[in-house]
């Protein structure tokens, strides 16, 4: 497993948001990511959990609090968030790989219309990546022709493609049938090695203790705990964590 | 052929009670073959579309210029080979890629049983029968070179291919109209299925930007971009088309000044298309509401801007849910240009309601109705076949054709 270095790669303060219907998702989260660091957020179903990440990506905007990521502060500016995207890859519950294109032009879309890079040279990474994810020899078929595991790897490839800084996952197996959850797993252990900066939200205890090397505990909007794995599970500071340990595990 | 007969016996006659209806049915459908069979061959006069047939084409359009049509469908036959052969040479990846297909065959048997026998059925002079005939060859000879050799072309000048149609749709303008050195005919001298198809095609062409630019309008967050939309789709869908023709030939001409207000056969083709576009707004935003908002999420969080996520990510899938609907807007399109008879322009209808205004033709109305039904039957089929293709070409589950 890589370490953690000293340099901050997100930072969040007093993170809030409202949404339109006047509902308080977010209280005040605070959460700092440092470079190379897999830090996984855990809480129950309206924690705000998946509205949190969703802001360091600007796919949800906030009211009060900042957020720096890769030292870019988000901010209403336009070319700010584009910035930030470009460095921010994301991984999402229901995939979302675009179902018009093959999986080699989901992986090379975004590299060559962003980064400008010439088509020859991106396909060869993007197969190199499909490699890796174990699913190479599906290049050349549409997302809808493969099974809800091999298009979650797809959808991981299709981000590291960017050559992102921060990769965010957002409960990338909570709609996995159970035995497609693991080579899931598996494909992001082996993300953690390289130094990455992984934040995840999931549910897969197995996960947070073997892979991540801090867990944080969302609940009401707000970070209610955070600790190393080992603290996390076994002796929580707060009542809450408590409460919510004995439910899942 | 027995399995025909196995086939007929159990989807017909499987029971007692099937086979009752079963013949009831096919009386009656043979009773009204043999009349419709009788009044077709002995009482039906076909002099009146014979005599008439440049007339239902092509309306009034001066005849020392009509070689320019001649031209305009020669091009669109080489066109129209080309693409189809290299639509085969280009199977799409994950499709067996056959050059001759079933259907492709049918069809080329089904053109060339047309193109020799309408001609000869029309009474056309047998020069214009060889024309005909020639045309057709035209077409087929093109589809196999390009189906046979179009895998090899250069890739330069595959990508020249794409723009062939816009092009072929300039070109034919001013071949129709003049210009560019050509004699002017002016759009009150074009009548008959030429007007038919240029007015339709026109509004078809430009309806679908329109269209496109008015669901995103009213998807807009902007309000005044959302309410202009809502306003404009509302009001044309609240008023009958007719209503909108008159009132197009009447106020476009104080609208615009003087040089400015297009001729009476153009202010009816703006008018359908924005007719068209209002309707075709609502197809559009129903495709693009069926598009997941993860769709736009993905796209935009892997760095693309929001016109490149729209262009390249929610239109293609907004546009192939929303082609049925598209499709059908279109063929109504087709027929509602029947509607350019009642303003007084020399549509298909038109041409009709002349020809049996004419004492030499008295109470052929039959002949002269059935007729522009099957003219009608053949564009919307076509239309129809080309959309169905489009969807198989474009949809990412279809399985590969077997034929």
């Amino acid at each position: 497993m890589s370490h953690p270095t000293s340099e901050t790669m997100i930072e969040a303060r007093g993170v809030e948001k409202w949404y339109p219907n006047g509902f308080h998702a977010l209280r005040g989260a605070d959460l700092t990511v440092r470079r190379g660091e897999v830090v996984v957020i855990m809480g129950p179903s309206g924690s705000g959990k998946s509205t949190f990440i969703r802001t360091f990506n600007a796919l949800e905007d906030f009211q009060k609090g900042s957020i720096t990521v890769d030292g870019i502060a988000l901010s209403n500016d336009l070319r700010n968030i584009d910035a930030i995207r470009r460095e921010v890859g994301m991984v999402f519950q229901q995939f979302n790989l675009f179902p018009h294109l093959s999986v080699l032009d989901n992986l090379t879309l975004a590299p060559v219309l962003v980064r400008k890079r010439p088509k020859a040279e991106v396909a060869e990474q993007a197969r190199a990546l499909l490699h890796r994810v174990g699913i190479a020899e599906q290049a050349d078929k549409f997302p809808g022709q493969l099974s809800g595991g091999q298009q979650q790897r797809v959808a991981i490839a299709r981000a590291l493609c960017m050559e992102p800084r921060i990769l965010l996952f957002d409960e990338p197996t909570s709609a996995l049938d159970p035995e497609m959850v693991r080579e899931v797993l598996e494909v992001m252990q082996n993300l953690a090695a390289d130094d990455i900066t992984m934040v995840v939200v999931t549910h897969e205890v197995k996960f947070a203790r073997h892979v991540a090397h801090r867990v944080v505990l969302m609940a009401d909007g707000e970070v209610v705990e955070e600790a190393a794995p080992e603290t996390f599970f076994t002796n929580p500071a707060h009542e809450r964590t408590r409460r919510f340990l004995d439910q899942i595990l | 052929m027995p399995s025909l007969i196995r086939r007929l016996r159990s989807e017909l006659f499987a029971t007692p009670g099937d086979a009752v209806i079963s013949i009831a049915l096919l009386t009656i459908l043979a009773a009204a073959a043999a009349g419709f069979l009788h009044w077709a061959l002995r009482q039906a006069e076909w002099a009146v579309v014979q005599v008439n047939s440049t007339l239902f084409a092509v309306g009034r359009y001066p005849i020392e210029q009509q070689w320019r049509l001649w031209l305009l469908t020669a091009l669109l036959a080489a066109a129209a080979g080309a693409t189809w052969g290299m639509l085969r040479a280009h199977p799409r990846r994950d499709r067996t890629g056959r050059l001759w297909p079933r259907n492709d065959r049918l069809a080329v048997a089904v053109l060339i049983a047309v193109a020799l026998w309408v001609p000869f059925a029309l009474g056309l002079t047998p020069a214009i029968q060889l024309r005909w005939w020639l045309l057709t060859a035209l077409l087929v000879v093109i589809r196999w070179l390009a189906g046979r050799f179009g895998a090899g072309l250069p890739p330069a000048l595959k990508r020249l291919l794409p723009i062939v149609w816009p092009v072929l749709y300039l070109v034919g303008m001013v071949l129709i109209g003049g210009g560019l050195g050509l004699a002017r005919v002016a759009p009150a001298e074009w009548g008959g299925l030429l007007l038919t198809l240029l007015a339709s095609s026109f509004a078809i062409l430009l309806c679908l930007p329109i269209g496109v630019l008015l669901a995103l309008g009213r998807r807009s967050d902007l309000p005044l971009l959302r309410w202009g939309s809502v306003l404009y789709i509302e009001f044309i869908r609240g008023a009958p088309l007719i209503t909108l023709l008159f009132l197009g030939q009447n106020i476009l001409g104080f609208l615009l000044p003087g040089g400015l207000a297009p001729d009476r056969v153009w202010r009816a083709a703006w008018v359908l298309t924005f007719f068209a576009a209002a309707y075709l707004a609502e197809a559009v935003r129903s495709g693009l509401a069926a598009v997941p908002r993860g769709q736009l999420e993905a796209a935009r969080s892997l760095g693309l801007s929001s016109a490149q996520a729209l262009r390249l990510v929610v239109l293609p899938q907004a546009l192939r849910v929303a082609l049925p609907a598209m499709v059908g807007q279109f063929i109504s399109l087709l027929q509602d240009t029947t509607l350019l008879s009642l303003i007084g322009l020399l549509d298909l209808l038109g041409v009709a309601r002349t020809v049996m205004a004419n004492p030499a033709f008295l109470g052929r109305n039959a002949e002269v109705y059935l007729t522009l039904a099957i003219l009608f039957w053949c564009c919307c089929a076509a239309l129809g076949l080309g959309s169905r293709a489009l969807e198989r070409r474009l949809d990412p589950h279809a399985v590969p054709s077997r034929v």
